[in-house]
């Protein structure tokens, strides 16, 4: 059996080691594109703080791992699919066969179609390479604005304070984080971050950038209200990776369409993580869910069917942590609610707990200032437990989630 | 044989033991606000339900932990956080559906029930047999695992 994963990133990395615990006598390609082994993204932040080197992002910490797990890893990058002889082809032509195929390639940055935004000072941060030329260009008291105050934006924003930079955010949106945060909850962590010098401008676009002798003019909205800066970062989302896929057959729709086993609408290939357009937990219909923990379960998932196994999906919930200048926040699943909820706000102590209900089930969830026990949060969604008595306690003091979740979904009392 | 916390909540008292020699064991104080192991007071039914990690066998926050921090400890199948490794990310905190991991401001990790290597100083402070380590087979435990377990992560309420 030989097993080609395209993208080396949680997703096909937990798929290459599940597929070789389930069968210890397959051939098992990994490819990447980048010159790295395989890293997270996500530790990049940490990486441009000085908390960790460049080994400290590597997915694997032994330079032997694959090696010893028989997972071959190529470098190259894939230009087309041919699904009818079953191989693939890379840049340089050169084919490989597969029986089974898994695409992991994750998704890249985007860059709004914004005057200026090729010029050299302008830097998305997503790779180890990003990382090394924005760790260069922000030193302390270097002026940086920043396109974009979502996920991505607000955790590379962290990174940024903590190197001493003067930090402008400009977020399209009507608050912080507005695709993963209530209103109230994005207005707070707005106003955090404010409070710890960083400006923040709303509702506002960047208009174009202009080389100003050494430094960038960014100049924000219609009006034209004009930032010097020495570095721009832009955050400002992410796209599937596909466009290799032109002609396979492989079903597109924003990303790859898979089904609950991670199967695309072509036999033996199959696709997961930042890349697939999943079923959504409470809507079953497919939905981009670009996130860690997402990506390994689907990737596990995937590898699992490969194998010849039976595993499925039970729908991919959005969970999300952030830490913006030390102030933590979350949320879960359906968080926008649907009417039926409760809301506790405490603007001085910057704590807030929303908790969004369907009939007795918690469907949705929102926090800033907690961090114990906010995992059952998770747990209360994806079991649809019923909560039975423990939604009226809930209702009247949302902080009891932990005990509601040990009540209901566990029966412990 | 592999042993695991079992928990009997009909025996816990609410005496706080637990905590503060979870606390004592990792950080050399007493400080339930350090403590891995956790009791739920439920006034309405007069119970108190001590709760830690589960030891799940294919474990959320070690599956979705991106620098692999977390990893089984070959001796007792506990999921230890390696916290020379971890950067703080806490997306194992929002992955563990039990939640059971939790992010520790103080020192910018998380931590979890690591079973203190196979001598685990709850059960040993429990004055009441609340707590006992046992093996594995013993406990129900391992019903939780085998949902816990589960890759649809589908868990179904079984305890």
């Amino acid at each position: 059996m030989k097993h080609i994963i395209i993208g080396n990133g949680p997703a096909g990395v937990v798929a290459a080691e599940t597929l070789r615990r389930l069968q210890p006598q397959a051939e098992i390609a990994l490819i990447g594109d980048e010159a790295e082994p395989p890293y997270a993204r996500m530790a990049i932040p940490y990486l441009l703080q000085g908390d960790i080197d460049e080994h400290g992002t590597h997915l694997r910490k032994t330079h032997d791992h694959f090696t010893t797990h028989g997972i071959h890893l190529i470098q190259g990058r894939v230009s087309c699919i041919d699904s009818v002889v079953k191989q693939i082809q890379f840049a340089s032509g050169e084919r490989l066969h597969y029986d089974k195929l898994l695409i992991a390639t994750g998704s890249h940055p985007l860059r709004p179609a914004i005057p200026g935004i090729d010029l050299a000072n302008v830097h998305t941060c997503w790779t180890l390479d990003d990382a090394r030329a924005i760790a260069a260009k922000a030193q302390p008291g270097s002026r940086v604005v920043q396109l974009g105050a979502g996920f991505i934006g607000c955790i590379i924003l962290e990174a940024l304070a903590s190197r001493g930079v003067k930090l402008t955010v400009v977020e399209m949106g009507d608050r912080m984080v507005p695709r993963m945060m209530t209103a109230k909850a994005g207005a707070m962590i707005k106003r955090w971050v404010e409070s710890k010098g960083v400006a923040v401008h709303v509702n506002t676009a960047i208009s174009a950038i202009e080389q100003d002798g050494d430094a960038l003019c960014v100049k924000l909205g219609a009006g034209g209200t004009a930032l010097q800066a020495d570095l721009v970062i832009c955050a400002a989302g992410v796209r599937p990776n596909v466009d290799f896929l032109a002609g396979s057959g492989v079903e597109i729709g924003q990303g790859i369409r898979v089904d609950r086993g991670m199967r695309t609408s072509v036999p033996d290939i199959y696709a997961a993580g930042d890349v697939t357009e999943a079923p959504g937990f409470h809507s079953g219909l497919p939905q981009l869910n670009a996130i860690q923990p997402n990506a390994a379960d689907q990737g596990r998932i995937a590898a699992i069917n490969m194998a010849g196994g039976n595993a499925e999906l039970q729908g991919s919930l959005a969970i999300n942590v952030l830490d913006t200048l030390g102030l933590i926040s979350t949320s879960f699943g359906h968080w926008q609610g649907k009417g039926d909820g409760v809301e506790l706000v405490d603007e001085a102590n910057f704590r807030y707990l929303s908790l969004q209900f369907e009939d007795d089930v918690l469907i949705g969830a929102t926090s800033i200032g907690w961090t114990d026990h906010v995992g059952a949060l998770r747990g209360l969604i994806q079991t649809r437990t019923r909560l039975g008595a423990w939604k009226a306690r809930l209702m009247a003091d949302p902080t009891q989630f932990m005990a509601a979740y040990l009540g209901a979904a566990q029966k412990a009392a | 044989m592999q042993k695991s916390l079992y928990i009997d909540a009909s025996k816990c008292t609410g005496c706080l033991q637990c905590e503060l020699a979870c606390s004592f064991e990792n950080y050399g104080m007493f400080n339930p606000s350090r403590s891995r192991i956790k009791v739920f007071n439920f006034e309405h039914a007069g119970r108190k339900v001590p709760y830690t990690c589960t030891q799940c066998a294919d474990a959320w926050c070690m599956n979705a932990c991106p620098v692999d921090a977390i990893r089984i400890d070959a001796v007792t199948g506990a999921k230890v956080v390696h916290e020379a490794v971890c950067v703080g990310c806490k997306v194992c905190t929002i992955a563990c559906p039990f939640g059971t991991i939790n992010y520790v401001a103080e020192t910018g990790k998380v931590q979890k029930c690591d079973l203190c290597g196979g001598d685990p100083a709850c059960a040993t402070a429990c004055p009441t047999g609340a707590i006992t380590y046992v093996d594995a087979d013993w406990t129900g435990f391992d019903r939780m695992r085998a949902w816990a377990g589960k890759t649809d992560t589908a868990p179904r309420a079984s305890a």
